[in-house]
């Protein structure tokens, strides 16, 4: 009977020990190779009679490539100051929707509420078209702001819906003793609400950001020319298409157009993996 | 000076007034979604009611004017065109294979996290990162790795000798659509996995327990307890991928451009293709509508899930 249990707990251990080797190797092989790309010399790159996970002199020649004659260094700064612009705004802008819809009661506040969370699931690539016809409307075509202005499309609702999970979850009670203390609805929301909401407002703030930060379908249609593009749509439209050789630099490209993304993340995995479960859990 | 108000007093009474009007559930509310909502109407609502009448149009790029009203022959010319009837099988082809493959390996993967109980957060960090790095940087990975020259896949498959030749990747029909589910799938697999991992951490305890002392097999504790517990969860994660894959453009994008001779465009594409690279707006329009319908079904879907948890 003992022995059998023992037998049983080695076993689901081996189990589960190739489960998650095998899903490392599968989810984490394609960066394995981009870093390795990234870092071997033309020479060894494009040999195939050398085995291809050998790489015999290491050369940083890729990086120095990338950051001396392609504007790398501008689409990352272009990237983050879009990102960072279009997340502030859906934050604010979030929270305050979130909170009116989770706690006060007005005509309408529930189809509202729903409205919002419908617009939330509609894809970027059903609206970019038009989108970028009213743009040009607008006479923004083309221009940063542009970005600015479109990315909290699909922020806000993302934020607000996250953030009405939060504002549910905080006692009524607290703002209600805060306003019998003689404090108004805004200024209990004000010291109060919030910081207590600040872990709920990071990871949706988080969440903007890299969603800002990985979009693509609005920034390759909205902003053409080469010195205002993002990341993501400057390396695919400006380096892919050179004829030569180039994957060195392009898998260091995209290796570095994650790392920001990347260390976020690694500083906040809690937050991440509670945003993003939050939505799916809670509804 | 206390008997005689001054105007300096007045004024703050008024703001007092104001204040106290506006902190009124019934304006307040109202006023602090009115950014949000004014944004969602110009940005969203009113640029789709756009793509509906540009739809109806022939407007094309070239020519300034605003094009004819021509009503459905957008639509008509599309059902007849071999692109469009190849473009909308790829999509339903790409969306219900890939989200296949991603729900069972992602209840695979959320199943083998729930075993692993040492560096938990450092496992589930690293799992992720196929789905928080951006989409159209990791396809380069794969535009590399399914180089036709220079594959690390084909090197593989040849020296443990399951191919006989090179795979033409992204270079033929059938293995080009293989490719870009692939990447789909990878990509997915860390969302599905992480959602479902939550779900099956808030199933309680206590149910498992009283399994145990009845005396149930694993087997029959997953198919009693877990998975009617995981379905809920399981349903919205399911669906909103489904929303999404459909609609999906980066990884065929960055990987084929809707080739070869058509045979991965899915409707997001070719929306690009026809509307932004050959300038008809119109008939553009036309095609990105072809991504409303499965959004309705989904969002009918979700509401009556919430309406039941309610």
């Amino acid at each position: 009977m003992q022995s059998s249990l023992r037998i049983r707990k080695i076993t689901k251990g081996i189990v589960v020990t190739i489960g998650l080797l095998f899903f490392i190797v599968i989810l984490l092989f394609p960066f394995y190779w981009m870093f390795i790309t990234s870092i071997k010399p033309d020479s060894e790159l494009y040999d195939t009679a050398q085995p291809p996970m050998q790489l015999l002199k290491p050369t940083l020649e890729h990086y120095v490539y990338l950051i001396e004659n392609t504007r790398f260094l501008l689409w990352l700064k272009n990237s983050a100051l879009v990102a960072t612009v279009s997340t502030a705004v859906s934050i604010v802008i979030g929270t305050l929707a979130a909170y009116s819809l989770a706690r006060l009661r007005f005509r309408g506040s529930r189809t509202l509420g729903l409205t919002i969370f419908i617009t939330y699931l509609v894809p970027t690539t059903l609206i970019f078209l038009p989108l970028a016809y009213v743009i040009r409307s607008l006479g923004l075509f083309d221009k940063q702001i542009a970005l600015m202005i479109t990315y909290p499309t699909f922020l806000i609702p993302f934020c607000t819906w996250l953030l009405m999970g939060y504002f549910k979850g905080i006692p009524r009670e607290l703002e209600e003793s805060a306003m019998v203390d003689g404090a108004t609805r805004l200024q209990a929301l004000r010291m109060i609400i919030l910081p207590i909401m600040l872990p709920g407002i990071v990871s949706a703030a988080l969440f903007a950001f890299t969603l800002s930060w990985n979009e693509f379908v609005y920034a390759l249609t909205l902003a053409q020319t080469e010195a205002i593009k993002t990341l993501p749509t400057g390396i695919v439209s400006q380096l892919v298409l050179a004829d030569v050789y180039f994957w060195g630099s392009l898998m260091a490209a995209a290796l570095l157009g994650s790392v920001p993304i990347a260390i976020l993340y690694s500083f906040f995995l809690e937050y991440y993996v509670k945003g993003m479960t939050a939505g799916a859990v809670k509804g | 000076m206390q008997s005689s108000p001054t105007a300096e007093t007045k004024k703050i009474s008024k703001l007092e007034q104001f204040s106290i009007w506006f902190n009124q559930e019934k304006i307040l509310g109202p006023a602090l979604v009115a950014p949000a909502v004014l944004i969602l109407l110009l940005l969203i609502a009113y640029p789709f009611c756009v793509a509906i009448w540009l739809s109806m149009t022939d407007k094309v790029i070239a020519r300034s004017d605003t094009g004819n009203f021509i009503w459905f022959a957008n639509f008509t010319k599309l059902f007849k065109d071999s692109i469009f009837q190849r473009t909308t099988i790829n999509t339903f082809n790409y969306a219900l294979v890939s989200v296949f493959f991603k729900l069972i390996l992602g209840l695979l993967m959320a199943l083998v996290l729930d075993e692993v109980k040492i560096f938990k957060n450092f496992f589930r960090g690293i799992l992720l990162l196929p789905w928080i790095v951006p989409t159209s940087l990791s396809a380069l990975g794969f535009l590399w790795m399914f180089d036709s020259q220079f594959s690390i896949l084909n090197r593989f498959l040849l020296d443990w000798g399951l191919i006989q030749e090179k795979i033409i990747w992204l270079g033929t029909p059938a293995t080009a659509m293989i490719s870009v589910q692939l990447v789909n799938i990878w990509r997915g697999i860390p969302f599905f996995g992480i959602s479902l991992l939550a779900g099956l951490q808030s199933i309680p305890q206590e149910l498992y327990e009283a399994a145990d002392i009845d005396g149930a097999s694993a087997w029959s504790k997953f198919w009693n307890v877990t998975f009617p517990l995981l379905m809920p969860v399981t349903a919205v994660v399911t669906l909103f991928s489904i929303v999404q894959t459909f609609a999906d453009f980066q990884i065929v994008y960055v990987l084929t451009r809707g080739g070869p001779v058509n045979s991965t465009h899915l409707f997001a594409t070719l929306t690009h293709q026809t509307a932004i690279l050959a300038g008809r707006l119109g008939e553009g329009a036309a095609v990105s509508l072809f991504m409303f319908p499965i959004l309705v079904i989904a969002v009918i879907l979700q509401l009556r899930y919430l309406q039941n948890q309610d």
